[in-house]
């Protein structure tokens, strides 16, 4: 469909960019030229770089470097207002929308038209037509005057889409538009993009289902480590060709995995239900053992391990520690019961920012260090004054609010709080997510230390080289279940992908 | 990392070098405010409102709020004067004030942690209870307090400090170990500053934060004893707006409204704050309409200035 547009100018041309954070560069030189009418599919690993150029090209970021294009123009995007006005719009994965106002209120709501001559007073007539209009171009029929919380997941899909066209828009991002889709709906969202196409904008979809992006893009460009590591017509193009060059990460010496000796089982999940609807997950994870998690994000592991962990509530089956049968149904339960959680969001859940590194280690283990209520200032000294010594925290004091701490240095305090309290089974979500390099080595090898003193370790990420690179078996979870189990020479990074990605252990 | 030295003290004792600027005007504007009878009198003054100050402190270090704790002295003053009335045991009528107002904060704790409603409106609800009891158990009438115990502590003396002001003293010193040397006082900084990340940590939020409700209740049924003590009678409209000057006391003190910053010493300190600058206005002959104007004017600028403090100290 859209190959052919590429006889006239490109819509967009972006060359070169690069952007670094502290301590990583997150891109390195990365080309995309968008055509007018085509989809152009972004896909990449967690981490790749994808949402970095997204945020760039809608304003959110400023590139280190580069030059960005429209028609042929250079243009300067310094905000999100003015990629509005170049007409780029991007519906992101958590949608931006009123939930008690209509839809036509919210598809009009950056630009209301007013009563003539009464700059303040909104023109509901219009508003309505307006609306009314758009969304019947997209070929779609919903209410304009239904409140936007009385509409399907998909419906408000499709009306943060007809938002995004209330602006003139030539240029659609869509994040992740499909995580919470069902089948059919996300065949009405894809006529709806071709709609889109078909009136020459250009759509750029981000998705880790490959199917998907076979299904509906003319044109893949794949991220890899802040580069470009390919960009072909996906006509060109195999499943297998993308997830080989999407994992072809080098897997370094960072991991450093050592073998811990492994014992007997210290947690068995059986037949657990974490979604009435779901399918049952079992396995068990032995002492000294780390078992991976693989998938990626919203694969529904964060959901079991908040599970496992008494956050989330459980519809069925059974977690036996030890092999005996526990109800954990509360995290205080979890903790008394030998588990601790590294979650995956540290400011929101693993730390108090506001008080001190110490006074976040000792947070899980005020019991042991008090006698009837009354705390005692040594035994916390020494616990705090190890932890940071084992660790290497770096802080220039105990007494240091954790927020002034670097993001490596407050994740290692999340580490010396449950290493302080001594549990069988650590369960880590992302344990990783947001810190530099040098630090991400460091959890690495505290990780390894944890297995090699016992632990067992269920390790969820959602970074396809961390799972392989550091466990010693790993389930891949896709949609909410467990699709696969892969340990030793199977375990590679292509087969992890390809089972996170929908497809089947063996590569076709 | 560095700060400068100055703008630290000025922010972690700004709200005494005001306290200390007001005393130093008063005392030039009136030579009868810097006496030690005056003193004595302020702080005999603050005694009931730093009481209740200390407990609204818990509170908000949660994050929470307690609306309830004048309609709690209203009702914890009168049923013990009712106590004290059909039984003449003062020390049955005290153990019913500190029970009644254990007990309502007991109600608050619950619906705040159990019901999961905003504190807010639960405490604004048991005000109206409270307040709504004690009409209906008084019927609007005042009940006389008659007891040499109380007639002690309203108005006796311990080595030359009034009975009131070294309950209050107590109370500080109290709250205070508890609050910084305490595993509940630990809880009470770390669910206010996270609650999310507390419960994930194994803390038992639920009861913490019923606690510290509790407490406040406690500290409110002791304020009803003072006052009833002090006035020699239980008023049915006893402790209308008391709650305010409270969370005024706390606020002033540098406790953060959002939780999980800020200490009893601060709130002190804010409870001076209103207390010297009622009696000096009154010694000014200042009419009492005007008073709380000026009350509102000095909490927003004392608030203003705090603020302007931590920007500064805050911006590396």
């Amino acid at each position: 469909m859209g190959g052919d547009s590429e006889v006239g100018g490109a819509l967009l041309e972006m060359q070169a960019i690069c952007k670094s954070f502290p301590g990583v560069k997150a891109l390195d030189g990365v080309d995309l030229r968008l055509w007018p009418g085509e989809v152009h599919a972004l896909v990449g690993e967690n981490g790749a770089g994808k949402s970095t150029l997204i945020k760039i090209l809608a304003g959110v970021y400023r590139m280190d470097s580069g030059r960005i294009e429209i028609d042929g123009r250079q243009v300067d995007i310094s905000s999100p207002r003015q990629a509005a006005q170049l007409g780029i719009s991007v519906v992101h994965q958590e949608f931006t929308l009123v939930p008690q106002m209509t839809v036509a209120e919210n598809i009009m709501l950056s630009n209301m038209p007013s009563v003539r001559g009464l700059g303040s007073l909104v023109d509901k007539t219009a508003m309505a037509s307006e609306s009314g209009r758009i969304l019947d171009g997209l070929g779609v029929d919903i209410a304009a005057s239904a409140p936007v919380c009385s509409l399907s997941v998909a419906e408000q899909q499709i009306v943060e889409v007809a938002k995004a066209l209330s602006r003139k828009t030539r240029i659609l991002v869509m994040d992740e538009p499909t995580a919470a889709l069902s089948n059919v709906e996300v065949e009405r969202l894809f006529d709806v993009i071709q709609t889109l196409v078909s009136k020459g904008i250009a759509v750029v979809y981000i998705s880790h289902k490959l199917e998907e992006v076979f299904q509906i893009s003319h044109r893949i460009t794949i991220l890899r480590d802040g580069r470009v590591v390919a960009s072909s017509p996906t006509s060109s193009l195999t499943s297998n060709e993308v997830i080989k060059q999407m994992v072809g990460r080098e897997l370094t010496s960072m991991y450093d995995k050592r073998t811990a000796e492994i014992g007997s089982p210290a947690m068995e999940v059986r037949g657990l239900l974490v979604d009435p609807a779901g399918q049952p997950i079992s396995f068990r994870v032995h002492e000294g053992e780390i078992l991976g998690i693989a998938g990626l994000m919203g694969a529904g592991q964060i959901r079991l391990a908040r599970a496992l962990f008494g956050i989330e509530r459980i519809y069925g089956g059974e977690i036996l520690l030890r092999g005996v049968s526990s109800a954990v149904s509360s995290p205080d339960k979890a903790v008394r019961r030998g588990i601790g959680m590294v979650t995956e969001n540290r400011k929101e859940e693993g730390l108090v920012q506001l008080l001190s590194v110490s006074r976040n280690i000792t947070l899980t283990v005020l019991d042991s260090l008090s006698h009837l209520g009354v705390m005692s200032p040594r035994a916390e000294d020494d616990i705090v004054t190890s932890k940071i010594e084992e660790l290497d925290i770096k802080t220039p004091s105990p007494n240091q609010r954790v927020r002034n701490l670097s993001g490596g240095n407050q994740q290692k305090v999340v580490l010396a709080k449950w290493l302080a309290v001594d549990p069988d089974v650590m369960i880590m979500c992302e344990p990783t997510r947001g810190i530099d390099v040098g630090a991400k080595a460091e959890i690495y090898r505290l990780i390894g230390d944890m297995a090699q003193s016992g632990k067992a370790v269920l390790l969820i990420s959602s970074e396809i080289p961390e799972v392989v690179g550091m466990s010693d078996r790993v389930l891949v979870m896709h949609s909410g279940r467990v699709v696969g189990e892969l340990a030793g020479d199977e375990c590679t990074q292509e087969a992890v992908m390809r089972l996170a990605t929908g497809g089947s252990a063996v590569g076709a | 990392m560095e700060r400068k030295p100055v703008i630290d003290i000025l922010r972690r004792f700004g709200m005494a070098f005001i306290l200390m600027a007001m005393i130093v005007a008063l005392s030039f504007m009136n030579p009868r405010f810097f006496s030690i009878s005056n003193f004595l009198t302020i702080m005999r003054q603050v005694a009931i409102n730093g009481a209740l100050a200390a407990g609204m402190t818990m509170v908000i270090l949660t994050g929470g709020i307690d609306l309830s704790v004048g309609g709690n002295v209203a009702l914890a003053g009168c049923l013990a004067a009712g106590a004290l009335r059909s039984t003449g045991n003062p020390w049955l009528a005290i153990a019913v004030a500190l029970g009644v107002g254990l007990m309502i904060g007991m109600v608050n704790g619950f619906f705040v942690s159990y019901a999961k409603l905003p504190p807010f409106i639960v405490t604004l609800a048991t005000l109206a209870l409270a307040r709504g009891f004690t009409l209906v158990y008084t019927e609007g009438r005042p009940i006389l307090v008659d007891s040499p115990v109380f007639d002690a502590i309203g108005g006796g003396f311990v080595a030359r400090i009034p009975a009131p002001v070294l309950i209050m003293a107590v109370v500080y010193m109290v709250v205070g170990f508890v609050l910084s040397r305490t595993k509940f006082g630990r809880l009470v900084y770390a669910v206010g500053g996270n609650e999310q990340a507390c419960r994930l940590s194994g803390v038992n939020v639920e009861r913490n934060k019923t606690l510290v409700y509790v407490w406040c209740g406690l500290l409110a049924g002791l304020s009803s004893v003072i006052l009833s003590a002090r006035l020699l009678s239980a008023q049915p409209t006893a402790g209308t707006g008391y709650e305010l000057d409270a969370i005024a006391a706390v606020i002033l003190g540098g406790t953060s409204l959002s939780g999980g910053e800020g200490g009893v010493g601060g709130t002190l300190v804010g409870a001076f704050i209103i207390g010297v600058l009622a009696n000096g206005l009154n010694l000014l002959n200042v009419s009492p309409f005007y008073q709380d104007v000026a009350k509102g004017a000095v909490i927003l600028a004392a608030v203003l200035m705090d603020k302007a403090f931590h920007s500064t100290a805050d911006s590396r």
